[in-house]
């Protein structure tokens, strides 16, 4: 399975598997932080399933510079995001926003999740539960005279 | 010649299989012994005709037979053996050869079972294994065949993709197969007991080694993979949550739960309806992970309406196994019995919780992985679904479910008393919480995932330890008796504690990532550039020329806290056939943390962009998948699961229990 990735990803690094180059690191490390932490939620767009964190393309080099050109300009995390999904759609976010589009894909693990336990929950009662696991008095006697008998022996 | 022999043979085999397919089951259903003994004869057959079929690629590889139109496309005479061996299968058409083997395989292993399996069972699963066998034989011999030749002959191969040029990736693909398709076999036991509309503890007993043994290589599979791609891929990440490293967790994920409602079953005799269920979801993903894989939907969903000659084929083997075998469920399944109470807070409870969470934690994988290509063809719309949507959904359901492991792993089977089993695990709880508060307070300010994350491993492993701990020892036995004891235990409960030990390894080693440095400089020979505690000096960089590649080499010494702790070397390389770079990263290990360090472009003034990374604890993710699958081939030892083994009467259920 490995293999098509392997093919993939040989199709992609057509430079060499480095994506922030050292002339890219911004001097605020503060800044510089922020930059990765954004990077590595957006798609490199001409790659396969890459942020832009990761990827060599060269798309991936202006899209990152970019990042840290509006954040050096000031723009909040939110702000950069949106710019960059107004250019290129939502596409470009790994990380889709929660819509009417995207309901499903959001709600499933949820609905999963609580109508399954619900569902096992259900099947559990429906079936009668053991015996109570404490013994009786008639049960109790029997045992006594058994324990008492293997004293004495 | 041999290459025509081998065309042929597997044209034999899908004749045999259909003999495989249709003689057994119309024997199981006359009751008539001489026909249902057809089945292990044809399967034994049926995999010396692929074995064959297989060789005798092999064998063309081993010779550099440029005749043949699949030598030339992945190999080179230049080539290590190796790598001529691993290019049998680093393609598509000899992987897909390499899945039936397996497949050939497990059935001939089944066929010789005849001891253990019970004849009409047996019949009937090799049945429907020959069912998958015929369709895959038929795809590969009307849309992949492997021994096409080329005319006239080439005089050179165009080399096999240099990224698969790596031991690790050679064995890679065979390891993953065997899970893939080990799961099969568990399938094709469910359908047989569909079939005969039976199922009991000894069905259970039969299935669960297959589904152990598949798990355990599916597991050493994703491991070696993600591996792989650690340290080939140059840049330090262990999981991308790839579509293609989705559809092998899928199947990971299901057999995992497959594997848990089985000892249910065993034991107790319950969730018989929803373990059936279960194997055949857990193939029908195997079967989606081949289909993602094999057939370039992934790529593009247009690359696949473009030549969609191969796609069309699986996603019709996929709507016929699925579709048919939850047909045969639907129709068959209410006639099961169901068997064995319990209490909800019991054995049986805390594993339905565990199939519930692995259950729901592979459909968020599964509707993840395929949104986005839904979306697209209904509404022409599209969205990325990558990493921070996995990490975001999957953790808060596996998070969870690995905090009740140790209580579920030490609940009392069919109604066990929480607090009580709390109780034994006190000490594990108080030394868990110690210790994270110990790593908060030694790295406050740092990440806060990780010292959360560690304490949770750590958690796992003490409660496998402590298992072991509390069923052979207790206040005043003498360590002697309890060591006697402790060996005495069943193999199962050994693999089980080994196994979740595992699990809590690869979670603390996971974790701990988080405590990672980075740092990204260009360097001139005698720079040094430093992240966190370790730092690296450029000596030189090398070029040099190999048989299949050339390479510039970086050598950079390491330091630790100011000493020098080890040399490593980091590569560019340029494989010359197909004109292709790749990286090799430097990768010095200390103690269960490695630094890694890559090489990218020149700069102009003459440095070289030094990437450098401090791993603490990573070996963890890959050994603690290690012990998880050695944990599964121990609970594979024990005895009452040897294939094979004879099966004391007395062990036996009073009688199987018929469906009407």
């Amino acid at each position: 399975m490995r293999v098509v990735l392997a093919l993939i990803a040989a199709l992609l690094f057509s430079a060499s598997a480095f994506a922030v180059q050292p002339g890219e690191v911004l001097k605020d490390p503060a800044l510089e932080r922020r930059a990765r932490e954004i990077s590595a939620g957006l798609r490199c767009l001409v790659c396969q399933n890459q942020s832009i964190d990761d990827s060599d393309a060269q798309l991936a080099k202006d899209l990152r510079l970019l990042v840290r050109e509006r954040l050096v300009a000031g723009d909040t995390d939110d702000q950069v995001e949106n710019f960059l999904v107004q250019r290129y759609g939502e596409f470009v976010l790994l990380k889709p926003t929660f819509g009417s589009h995207t309901l499903l894909l959001w709600l499933t693990p949820a609905l999963i999740l609580i109508l399954g336990g619900i569902g096992a929950y259900a099947a559990l009662r429906r079936r009668p539960q053991p015996a109570s696991a404490s013994l009786d008095d008639e049960e109790r006697t029997a045992l006594e005279n058994l324990l008492k008998r293997d004293q004495s022996a | 010649m041999l290459v025509e022999a081998g065309h042929f043979a597997l044209a034999l085999a899908l004749g045999l299989s259909l003999i495989q397919f249709l003689v057994p089951l119309w024997g199981a259903r006359a009751n008539d012994p001489v026909l249902m003994a057809v089945a292990p004869t044809s399967a034994l057959a049926v995999f010396a005709c692929i074995a064959f079929s297989f060789l005798a690629l092999t064998f063309a590889y081993l010779n550099s037979d440029f005749s043949v139109l699949n030598v030339v496309q992945n190999s080179h005479s230049a080539k290590p053996l190796i790598y001529k061996i691993s290019g049998v299968w680093g393609n598509h058409e000899g992987s897909m050869l390499l899945w039936v083997l397996i497949l050939a395989l497990f059935g001939a292993v089944v066929a010789l079972s005849r001891n253990s399996v019970p004849m009409r069972l047996q019949a009937n699963t090799l049945a429907v294994q020959a069912a998958v066998t015929i369709a895959f034989l038929l795809f590969i011999l009307t849309t992949s065949n492997p021994f096409t030749r080329v005319v006239p002959a080439a005089v050179e191969g165009q080399d096999l993709n240099p990224l698969l040029q790596d031991p690790g990736l050679a064995i890679h693909p065979p390891l993953l197969y065997i899970g893939y398709v080990g799961f099969s076999i568990s399938f094709a036991f469910a359908c047989a007991a569909l079939i005969d509309g039976r199922i009991d503890a000894v069905w259970a007993r039969i299935v669960r080694p297959w589904t152990l043994g598949a798990w355990a290589f599916l597991t050493l599979g994703i491991a070696m993979g993600s591996y792989w791609a650690y340290y080939e891929l140059g840049w330090g990440g262990w999981w991308f949550w790839d579509p293609v490293e989705n559809a092998s967790l899928m199947p990971w994920l299901a057999g995992t739960a497959l594997m848990h409602s089985t000892v249910v079953m065993e034991k107790r005799d319950a969730l018989k309806v929803w373990t059936i269920l279960l194997a055949i979801l857990t193939f029908s993903l195997s079967l989606l992970g081949t289909f993602l894989v094999r057939s370039g939907v992934l790529t593009s969903v247009h690359s696949f309406a473009v030549d969609p000659e191969r796609g069309t084929f699986i996603l019709g083997i996929l709507i016929l196994f699925i579709g048919g075998s939850l047909a045969l469920f639907a129709w068959r399944a209410p006639m099961l019995k169901q068997g064995g109470l319990f209490a909800p807070v019991s054995r049986e409870g805390a594993l339905v919780v565990n199939n519930l969470f692995l259950a729901t934690a592979c459909a968020t994988v599964f509707i993840g992985t395929l949104y986005p290509l839904a979306l697209e063809v209904l509404t022409g719309e599209k969205i990325s679904v990558g990493a921070p949507f996995f990490n975001f959904t999957f953790l808060p359901l596996i998070v969870p479910l690995l905090l009740l492991l140790p209580l579920g792993q030490t609940l009392a089977w069919k109604r066990g008393n929480f607090l009580g089993t709390a109780q034994r695990l006190y000490a594990v709880f108080g030394i868990s919480l110690l210790a994270t508060i110990v790593m908060f307070a030694f790295t406050y300010g740092g990440p806060v995932a990780a010292p959360l994350g560690v304490g949770l491993g750590l958690y796992l492993v003490l409660g496998s330890i402590n298992e072991i701990v509390t069923r052979s020892w207790s206040k005043g036995t003498p360590l002697a008796v309890a060591w006697r004891k402790a060996r005495g235990l069943p193999r199962s409960a050994w693999g089980t504690s080994i196994a979740h030990a595992g699990v809590g390894l690869t979670v603390i080693g996971i974790a701990a990532t988080a405590w990672g440095v980075e740092a990204i400089g260009s360097l001139k020979p005698g720079e040094r550039l430093k992240g966190g505690d370790y730092e690296v000096r450029l000596e030189r960089v090398i070029p040099r020329v190999e048989a299949n590649y050339r390479e510039e080499a970086a050598l950079l010494t390491v330091f630790g806290s100011g000493r020098e702790v080890g040399t490593v070397e980091t590569m560019k390389r340029l494989y010359l056939t197909r004109g292709m770079p790749t990286t090799e990263a430097g990768i010095l290990t200390v103690g269960l943390g490695q630094v890694y360090a890559s090489i990218g472009d020149a700069q102009p003034d003459g440095s070289v962009g030094v990437r450098l990374y401090h791993k603490p604890l990573v070996l963890l993710i890959w050994i603690g998948s290690l012990v998880m699958a050695i944990g599964g081939g121990i609970s594979l030892t024990d005895r009452r699961l040897r294939i094979g083994a004879p099966v004391p009467a007395k062990t036996m259920p009073p009688h199987a229990v018929p469906a009407e």
